[in-house]
């Protein structure tokens, strides 16, 4: 088929991926957004079968078979409480496939004479550096979250130098590649060494800061793709590459504002020091208070408005099924009830919003951290269920503490707060939490599912 | 030389258009635009299939073979779950009154 008509196609494809992604900016038009993408996809693939640069199509046949089958697999089978995992493992893929499409590309122009500082050349190099550190960063992002390896920051001594060494390495490999093209090895040691210098990046960074990370390297895969579109000369790969770059590029900016740490501390694994002030045996002393669900129970009858602040423990206790139908069960005797959630309240951008969504709770009822917070005045109970970093005032009061700044849901402006937690044990800044001593605040200790099981047992038999 | 800065351009519009598009999703829906990506990303597959069916030699065949595999799994996979995610965002509209 004439290139012009494919190019035409292309242009076609790329519009559908724009629309489709503007879909998304409603719950209500997001399912079409979707749709319209996926036939961009289709259009997309399918013009390019019809390239006549295809001699042979069985070696394609194979691996879209094998491709759709696992990909659908995974789809289909993943638990939602899982997604980052998945999100982890695409964006490896992602970026190993345009580490291998560069590399072909190279590959077929072999036997032509590229000039000395090609932008061709240029490209190759970056695919293969941001392809490369996207895979393997990738697939320790996946371990980590899959818990296969420890969560928490690994860092040794000298690793910052041999990151920097890799990096010079790397650097030097592609001046290589870029002043002599030719057929030389430098592409596939630039992998090696990028892969390396991947796990390396992502090995320091610890469990409350996956979120950030799967955001870069979903940036990062978009990055790989649109450089190995101008390795190909191809418009599509440039065009929906930018777009995943951009996209991740603003999640990740996010994240980090969200928990108020740079990039650069995230990546280094670098959790801010400084002084709590008092420990927690002096906080806490004395001034804990301990309830019981019926206790609770009771303090919900009374209210009018309830915000349920959800974090991370709930998920973990798998308790968002009985937090939908604590929900339910306040609505319908006409208490006005809220979720108000925080940026960082889940492993990804937006997770806690599609386990709650997976619980049949009405994503009207979801609040932001912006749109929340001005209501917490107005609200009669307040229920944290496993989060803690994220509602510590000394966010906002203790200037030395290392969440400083950090923007955090303001539940202790609310009348009465009611905080499920398995103990007084520190979050993840491993600071101890006010709000926990606050003269307000009722403690529910135990496990997360538990907890909201008695508590609407305890609401359905009333007082 | 032409070609490159032809490409550049594309590149850096269609950045600005993807941060345009990009900051009107809600928060409510970042897990959803993340797979989706995965699935748009997965355009390199246009690159693997060329690879792929090149005939040229057993190399280029492989290259081709796994990146045509990796880039279905993200497309076909993306997709797939960001329906199921966004369905699970419908559903419940029906059931409020």
């Amino acid at each position: 088929m004439n290139p012009a008509v494919i190019n035409l196609g292309y242009l076609g494809a790329s519009a559908l991926f724009v629309v489709g992604l503007k879909g998304l900016a409603h719950p209500r038009t997001a399912p079409r957004g979707n749709l319209l993408a996926s036939l961009g996809m289709l259009l997309a693939v399918a013009l390019t079968l019809l390239d006549r640069h295809i001699l042979g199509f069985q070696t394609i046949v194979a691996g879209m078979t094998i491709g759709a089958v696992l990909g659908a697999v995974l789809a289909l089978k993943i638990n939602m409480t899982a997604m980052p995992q998945m999100v982890a493992l695409l964006n490896g893929f992602g970026g190993g496939a345009s580490v291998l499409v560069a590399g072909a590309g190279l590959l077929e122009r072999q036997n032509a004479v590229i000039p000395a500082l090609s932008h061709f050349t240029v490209a190759a190099v970056a695919s293969g550096v941001i392809g490369a550190m996207t895979f393997s960063g990738s697939l320790v992002a996946f371990a980590k979250l899959q818990e296969l390896v420890t969560d928490s920051s690994v860092r040794f001594p000298g690793q910052r130098a041999l990151t920097a060494g890799l990096a010079v390495v790397a650097t030097g490999l592609g001046l290589w590649l870029v002043l002599t093209p030719g057929p030389h090895a430098a592409y596939w040691l630039i992998v090696a060494v990028s892969s390396f210098l991947g796990l390396l990046l992502v090995l320091p960074v610890g469990g409350a800061d996956m979120p950030v990370v799967v955001a870069l390297l979903n940036s990062w895969s978009g990055l790989a793709a649109a450089t190995t579109g101008f390795v190909l000369d191809n418009n599509i790969l440039i065009i929906a590459g930018s777009l995943v770059g951009a996209s991740g590029f603003i999640l990740t900016e996010m994240m980090c504002r969200a928990m108020n740490r740079s990039l650069v501390d995230v990546m280094t694994g670098i959790v801010p020091l400084g002084s709590t002030g008092r420990g927690d045996e002096d906080l806490y002393a004395g001034r804990v208070n301990a309830g019981s669900p019926e206790e609770v129970a009771l303090l919900f009858d009374a209210a009018r408005r309830v915000m349920i602040v959800p974090g991370y423990g709930m998920a973990v206790s798998q308790a968002q099924h009985s937090v939908a139908h604590l929900a339910e069960l306040l609505r319908s005797r006409d208490i006005e009830v809220e979720f108000a959630i925080h940026p960082v309240a889940g492993r990804m951008p937006g997770h806690m919003n599609v386990l709650l969504a997976e619980a049949n709770i009405p994503y009207e009822l979801l609040k932001d951290l912006d749109d929340s917070n001005p209501t917490f005045e107005q609200t009669d109970v307040t229920l944290v269920i496993g989060a803690n970093d994220v509602v510590n005032p000394l966010a906002r009061t203790d200037r030395t503490c290392p969440i400083a700044g950090m923007p955090i849901l303001d539940v202790d402006k609310s009348r009465t707060v009611v905080v499920i937690k398995r103990s007084l044990s520190p979050g993840f800044a491993g600071i101890p939490n006010p709000l926990f001593a606050d003269d307000k605040t009722i403690m529910l200790f135990g496990d997360g599912r538990e907890m909201v099981q008695a508590l609407l047992k305890a609401l359905k038999e009333g007082p | 030389m032409e070609t490159a800065v032809l490409g550049l351009t594309i590149f850096v519009l269609a950045l600005f258009t993807g941060f345009e598009v990009i900051t009107k999703v809600p928060p409510t829906l970042h897990t959803p635009l993340m797979s989706g990506a995965n699935a748009i990303s997965g355009i390199t597959l246009v690159g693997a299939l060329l690879a792929a069916g090149s005939e040229r030699d057993w190399l280029m065949s492989t290259l081709g073979f796994v990146a045509v595999v990796f880039a279905t799994i993200n497309v076909v996979g993306g997709f797939l779950v960001t329906h199921r995610m966004l369905a699970m965002f419908r559903q419940r509209q029906k059931t409020e009154p």
